[in-house]
């Protein structure tokens, strides 16, 4: 069964961050903005959330960091309760969030800086190097931001934020500012650190092929207020699938209208259907009803070859 | 064709804007000219016929000699001419550092004591406001608590701290250091508060996934993010500072440019009023100057 090894590829300890019951509320006298949101990510997983505007992926994502509290709920990682941010989940900012008054290699050295504080300048110069050319940024390293584009930028943001090392890493919908060409380029090349690092990665996008390229899981979240996880899409695509030849797949186009099926029509119409349950159903577009996953074997070997 | 043509176009600029200033003060050295040659010759009463004219001298503070023409006089009074502010002002340059009591002190040292006046009030006043400035651009609390004193005492001229100044402190010299500390930690003091609390929140989030130590984050984050801010803020304190302190000296006396000026209001040298005029002028030009360096120095291209 070849399709199984695929679905199940990374070997996840079940739990690793478990959320639980998670409610927002901004003011007490509205509605709140997401409520009783429950999963799980396990370790070396890749998960991306997906939702509309204002359904609180960001804030679910702050929580994680521990930037945000919720009004309720908790999160645990590694048996731990989380309580405020921690080197141990490092966070990629929507706008970069480099300092500009720091060179590329000054504003990596500075968290390295914060995770290592007794290394020598030398330690911390090789250890910054190593991610400097992880994200191709060789020559860039005496720039300060302003003098790079825009995906260079983002670039640095991502060495920064995996020089640390950090046990999970939260993106908070990374590329969103970037024209598709470097798009594509930054996600082939996080999709190579990921798959070398195993990084357990949580990230916000909302662009349904990026999601379908880069994660093991997609959260679909209803729309808010009192926005819910409505369904969990495990990615059935191979998993060394490329973005040159993923669409030749035939499960990729079913993953793909069912996401943006859930986007453009069911992400309003959930809210209600949902109130019972409390953990949000795992689905395998195309393989659970049965007919597709036939279709799905034979396509297999056929990615392999191209790839 | 176009590149070097806008080049010298861009050359040509600067050279005309640097003739059209040499053109202008050209101008002003004439009409300054004119003005006190027409002045010179009734004023310089060379042989006073009837006693009316005498008297006129006299109240000009002019004594009339009988024989000689009062040329030969070294002291120049009345609005000297361009020429004879020329010969006063190298006189003046030839001993900058001439000590011959109270009242005959080389206008160097005069700007020494002036100077060191103004760094000890704007350092003290530095010390304070940069410190405080962060606790309440940071803290909400210490805004609210703060923020009824600043507005008070921010719109008080600096000189009308100088009764109180002198019967607290009662050294003259003291109070002339308290008016400048008074006058320039508001500037400083304020803009500290709003870079402060203007620091981008995705900064300070980063700092705290880093978790870096509140001291670490106050050096390395948040002193350079506001630092463009502080640094104005410090411009504009130097240059208060700078008008204060001729204020203060003139009603303090003893040492200082201010005192100098009024000095020689007293001998009624306008050419060496004047000289100190002009020297106050240069030397705020050459602080202003050095914080613009500074300025350019912490500021950051976001």
């Amino acid at each position: 069964m070849s399709t199984d090894t695929c679905v199940t590829q990374p070997a996840s300890t079940p739990g690793f961050i478990s959320v639980e019951a998670l409610t927002k509320r901004y003011r007490p006298d509205m509605p709140p903005v997401f409520e009783n949101v429950s999963f799980t990510i396990g370790q070396g997983e890749f998960v991306c959330i997906i939702g509309h505007s204002g359904c609180g992926k960001s804030t679910i994502l702050n929580v994680l960091a521990g930037l945000e509290e919720a009004t309720s709920g908790h999160v645990i990682m590694a048996n731990r309760e989380i309580s405020g941010p921690s080197l141990d989940r490092g966070v990629v900012f929507q706008g970069h969030a480099l300092m500009p008054w720091l060179t590329v290699q000054a504003n990596i050295a500075f968290a390295v800086r914060s995770r290592h504080p007794k290394w020598t300048r030398e330690q911390i110069g090789a250890h910054i190097q190593r991610f400097v050319d992880m994200v191709g940024l060789n020559g860039s390293e005496k720039k300060k931001p302003s003098e790079l584009s825009g995906g260079m930028r983002q670039r640095v943001g991502i060495a920064r934020a995996f020089a640390v090392e950090p046990k999970m890493l939260l993106l908070d919908e990374p590329f969103g500012a970037l024209d598709a060409l470097t798009r594509g380029v930054i996600q082939d090349e996080l999709l190579k650190i990921v798959s070398a690092t195993r990084q357990t990665v949580f990230m916000i996008t909302h662009d349904v092929d990026e999601a379908i390229l880069l994660s093991n899981k997609i959260m679909l979240m209803s729309n808010g207020p009192r926005a819910r996880i409505a369904e969990i899409v495990v990615n059935t695509l191979p998993a060394d699938r490329q973005r040159e030849t993923m669409h030749h797949d035939p499960q990729y186009y079913r993953i793909r209208n069912h996401l943006v099926d859930f986007l453009v029509r069911r992400s309003r119409e959930t809210d209600r259907d949902l109130e019972s349950s409390a953990t949000p159903r795992l689905v395998r577009p195309g393989l659970d009803e049965g007919e597709g996953a036939a279709v799905v074997r034979n396509a297999i070997p056929i990615i392999k070859a191209v790839a | 064709m176009n590149g070097p043509r806008r080049i010298t176009a861009r050359i040509s600029i600067r050279q005309k804007a640097a003739l059209c200033s040499i053109a202008l003060l050209a101008v002003l050295l004439i009409v300054w000219q004119a003005a006190t040659c027409t002045s010179g010759p009734d004023a310089s009463v060379k042989s006073p016929d009837d006693a009316e004219a005498v008297e006129y001298a006299m109240l000009m503070g002019k004594i009339p000699e009988t024989g000689a023409a009062s040329q030969s006089s070294s002291k120049v009074t009345g609005f000297p001419t361009p020429a004879q502010f020329a010969a006063e002002a190298s006189r003046q340059l030839a001993h900058p550092f001439r000590d011959n009591g109270p009242n005959d002190k080389g206008f160097a040292i005069q700007l020494g004591y002036s100077l060191a006046r103004v760094a000890a009030g704007y350092v003290i006043a530095l010390a304070v406001a940069v410190p405080l400035g962060f606790l309440i651009g940071m803290s909400r609390l210490a805004f609210l608590t703060f923020n009824p004193f600043i507005q008070v005492l921010k719109p008080i001229s600096p000189l009308a701290w100088m009764p109180i100044a002198l019967y607290t402190i009662k050294s003259s010299s003291t109070s002339a250091i308290f008016v400048i500390f008074i006058c320039s930690v508001w500037p400083m003091l304020i803009n500290t508060v709003f870079g402060v609390a203007a620091v981008r929140r995705d900064w300070l989030n980063v700092a705290r996934t880093l978790e870096v130590t509140p001291l670490r984050r106050a050096l390395r984050v948040i002193l350079p993010a506001a630092a463009p801010t502080i640094v104005t803020g410090m411009r504009i304190s130097m240059g208060i500072a700078w008008l204060v302190i001729v204020a203060a000296e003139m009603l303090v006396g003893g040492t200082g440019i201010g005192y100098f000026l009024w000095n020689e209001w007293n001998n009624l040298s306008l050419a060496n009023v004047l000289f100190s005029v002009l020297l106050i002028g240069l030397v705020g030009m050459a602080l202003d100057l050095l914080f613009a360096q500074l300025q350019r120095k912490v500021t950051y291209v976001d």
